[in-house]
């Protein structure tokens, strides 16, 4: 440990990689211990993972039968049945409209209109309205699934008592629209709260100009907050697109049902991989929408560099 | 000192993770054993060690089950032993884990002979496990057969319970605890609808005459048969098998799955006609908590006829602990046995059906002790051990000399013991069961969303030649 007199003395700033010896004054093999705990976690808990899930995509492997003690390589056949397998189209569909539903839409208008029209607001406001949306994000996915369930429900449900419809089961008639409701509802304060802090950014002295000259509301939008905006317009709609895309709640309000109509592509994977028992083919399907996940996280970056 | 590229380390890691892959799995599928063993290895051992798999552990799954072998069942053992001079340890080797991975574990054990010397499994492992060579009928393994056929237990456990342990009519272990399935029906609803105390009914039109009874009363659901996907395997077991057996076909017979047959379009069409009625609720049966509904609705005197195992009465709709209590039910609930389609079209020919579920307890054939294991095999299902395993409760157990004794106080399990258990069938113990069980899932969900029965049943058929792995597997007509 070096005592507090001690400069540290830190790398450089420099373009490209520095050279190792630099690691904070550090030699390799001591840099190395430092980071081993951390290697090690990672290698076994996301670098292990991720290789075996690979492997097995690759295998017949199972849940019960002789595949479950001696699976046997079968190339990329797993794979090949992806593409012909109708489930999954519609999975990967449903998965689409999920996140253009609710996170692209969804979270990300109501997250902004809300710091828009918070920005204004009385502190007082601003902080209850801002306090009762974090409370939806971070009650556990669970809780908020089966209150959802419960405000749907066809016997009882609010929603039925709110709109005088009795004995509508909506998760069951309207299964995407009610998922699209609830994962809007759900993630808003997240949008919410980085919006409201990327506002801050926006000089108060433009938007003063804007009105001076009469721009509309929306002009004001278009040509003074957004460009000022957009880099984090684009951070919040990568990471909530993915979590979306990810999400294993619509499990808790459908199981993917009736008949598929909802069975996003975790749930379709959960489906296979234990109601099939068919790991090899759920372990290749997982690593599509790994893949599908980093392609959309490359467009991102890509967007977010050409802005810089 | 070189400088450590990120390549290099991740390539590091590859390797290395590959290395405990291939590892892991290279082992492995060593082949079936060659059964050339002496049954009678070290049968006069003075000190003999044995270990007991199972899956369940103190404190967590099963609790009750681990302790009673741990702390009752293997000292007693013990002390029976040490009166005949025979020093012996038993060492129990519990598991918590789901049952796919405990059923993991052990294949993997078996396959490389190892593993506990007596297990505890999943009825529905037996056949699997008899396919995969992992394990051996009781005579092979315990070398006599009359030693094996002669033991008395046997007398006590119904032929059907039997079937439990067994596979192809040869007996590989012995069945623990068992369930069965009646329909269950609202006495207080009956008597609205004027239908008897003491209902039974003797065929599916008499199940459907109740129900369109019953449908006059409003705000009822006559008949709760569960359908669907979304109630998994309970769709299967409270629904289309024990209305399959009441045709007279089952799943799986001669090693051939069910198809497209008339017997299954038989049991599509009981659905369809009880769900486009009105007399089931086909919403019920596509929520994703459609059953625990369906207990909730139960319990306040809403759904009319219940298709359920003993686990309604003894953990849902009872009075103390029960998930959707009914504090009369012992005057509000009867039940009933599940008729055949005719009387006597049964399977083998019966009025009533029924399915059961269980485990059963296996030797393991590489066991160093064979004559020993089934000494504690034949000690754990004696009728004292049996009735300690209970603790007091009053649970069905395999052996009818227990049951008759501690149901006494209990006439709805007395009636499952009795009844129930001697005309049951079990599910097949095949690793293609699950996929066709889903596929059957399927059928009855395309048939209450409106599917006519043939389509339904087409689709089934090809579901469970891809299941089957072939036409040639499948039985249709």
């Amino acid at each position: 440990m070096a005592s507090p007199s001690t400069p540290v003395r830190t790398a450089a700033p420099a373009r490209g990689r520095a050279p190792a010896r630099d690691v904070a004054g550090l030699g390799v093999g001591r840099a190395l211990g430092f980071v081993a705990p951390a290697l090690l976690l990672i290698g076994a808990f996301l670098i292990f993972p991720a290789l075996w899930t690979i492997y097995i995509g690759v295998t017949n492997y199972r849940l019960t039968g002789v595949e479950a003690v001696s699976p046997s390589m079968v190339g990329l056949s797993n794979y090949t049945r992806a593409l012909d397998d109708a489930l999954f189209h519609n999975a990967l569909w449903l998965t689409m409209l999920f996140v253009l539903g609710s996170a692209i839409i969804g979270q990300n208008v109501l997250g902004f209109t809300l710091a828009w029209v918070l920005r204004r607001a009385r502190p007082a406001v601003r902080r209850t309205v801002e306090a009762l949306t974090l409370l939806a994000w971070i009650l556990p996915s669970t809780v908020v699934a089966y209150l959802w369930v419960a405000f749907y429900d066809r016997d009882g449900g609010t929603l039925n008592s709110l709109l005088g419809t009795p004995g509508t089961a909506w998760l069951i008639d309207y299964p995407m629209a009610c998922l699209v409701v609830f994962n809007t509802w759900r993630g808003t304060a997240f949008s919410m709260m980085l919006y409201s802090s990327a506002l801050q950014a926006v000089p108060p002295s433009q938007l003063e100009s804007a009105r001076m000259v009469g721009a509309s509301g929306w002009q004001t939008l278009r040509d003074v907050v957004f460009p000022h905006i957009r880099g984090h317009v684009l951070t919040n709609t990568l990471l909530i697109s993915l979590w979306t895309a990810n999400d294993f709640s619509p499990f808790l309000l459908t199981k993917g049902g009736p008949n598929h109509e909802s069975e996003t592509v975790p749930v379709y994977i959960y489906n296979v991989a234990l109601q099939g028992g068919e790991l090899g083919y759920s372990s290749a399907i997982s690593f599509l929408l790994l893949i599908a996940n980093l392609l959309v996280s490359l467009v991102y970056l890509r967007l977010l560099r050409r802005r810089s | 000192m070189r400088p450590l590229s990120r390549l290099t380390t991740a390539g590091v890691l590859g390797a290395a993770a590959l290395a405990l892959l291939t590892g892991c799995l290279g082992s492995s599928g060593s082949g079936s054993s060659s059964g050339g063993q002496d049954a009678n290895r070290n049968a006069d051992a003075k000190k003999v060690e044995l270990t007991f798999g199972s899956n369940s552990v103190k404190g967590g799954k099963s609790s009750a089950g681990a302790t009673f072998i741990s702390d009752v069942l293997i000292p007693k053992f013990v002390a029976e032993q040490k009166g005949k001079g025979v020093d012996v340890t038993v060492k129990f080797q519990g598991d918590g884990s789901d049952d796919e991975v405990y059923k993991q574990k052990l294949s993997l054990d078996l396959s490389n002979k190892s593993g506990p010397d007596l297990f505890q499994i999943d009825g529905i492992w037996v056949g699997e496990f008899a396919q995969a060579d992992y394990i051996k009928p009781l005579t092979d393994t315990v070398g006599d057969a009359a030693k094996v056929d002669n033991w008395d237990g046997w007398q006590q456990i119904p032929e059907a319970v039997q079937a439990l342990g067994s596979y192809n009519g040869k007996r590989y272990g012995v069945p623990g605890g068992t369930d069965g399935r009646v329909l269950y029906f609202n006495k207080k609803l009956f008597q609205q609808a004027g239908l008897p105390a003491d209902w039974q009914p003797k065929s599916w039109d008499d199940i459907i005459s109740a129900g369109q009874a019953l449908k006059k009363i409003s705000g009822v659901t006559p008949i709760q048969i569960n359908a669907g996907t979304a109630m998994g395997e309970a769709t299967t077991m409270q629904g289309v098998l024990p209305l399959l057996v009441g045709t007279g076909s089952e799943v799986n017979s001669d090693g051939k799955w069910l198809g497209n047959t008339a017997q299954l379009r038989q049991v599509l069409d009981f659905y369809h006609q009880v769900y486009s009625t009105g007399l089931g609720d086909p919403v019920l049966q596509k929520e994703a908590k459609g059953r625990d509904k369906s207990f909730a609705e139960f319990a306040a005197n809403k759904i009319g006829i219940l298709l359920e195992s003993d686990y309604f009465w003894r953990s849902v709709v009872e009075p103390k602990e029960g998930v959707a209590k009914m504090a009369d039910r012992d005057s509000a609930v009867g039940w009933a046995m599940i008729p055949a389609m005719k009387p006597g079209a049964g399977v083998k020919g019966q009025d009533f059906v029924s399915m059961s579920g269980g485990g059963a307890t296996v030797i393991n054939p590489n066991t160093k002790y064979p004559q020993q294991a089934w000494e504690f095999l034949q000690f754990m299902n004696s009728a004292d051990m049996v009735k300690a395993s209970l603790d007091g409760a009053a649970k069905i157990t395999q052996r009818s000399d227990v049951n008759s004794e501690v149901l006494k106080s209990d006439p709805m399990l007395s009636f499952m013991a009795e009844k129930v258990l001697p005309i049951t069938q079990y599910r097949p113990g095949r690793a293609e069961y699950p996929k066709v069980s889903a596929a059957l899932q399927q059928a009855t969900a395309d048939v209450i969303s409106g599917k006519s029965t043939a389509a339904a049943a087409a689709a089934y058929q090809k579901a469970v030649e891809t299941a089957a792995g072939g036409k040639d597997k499948v039985t249709s007509n």
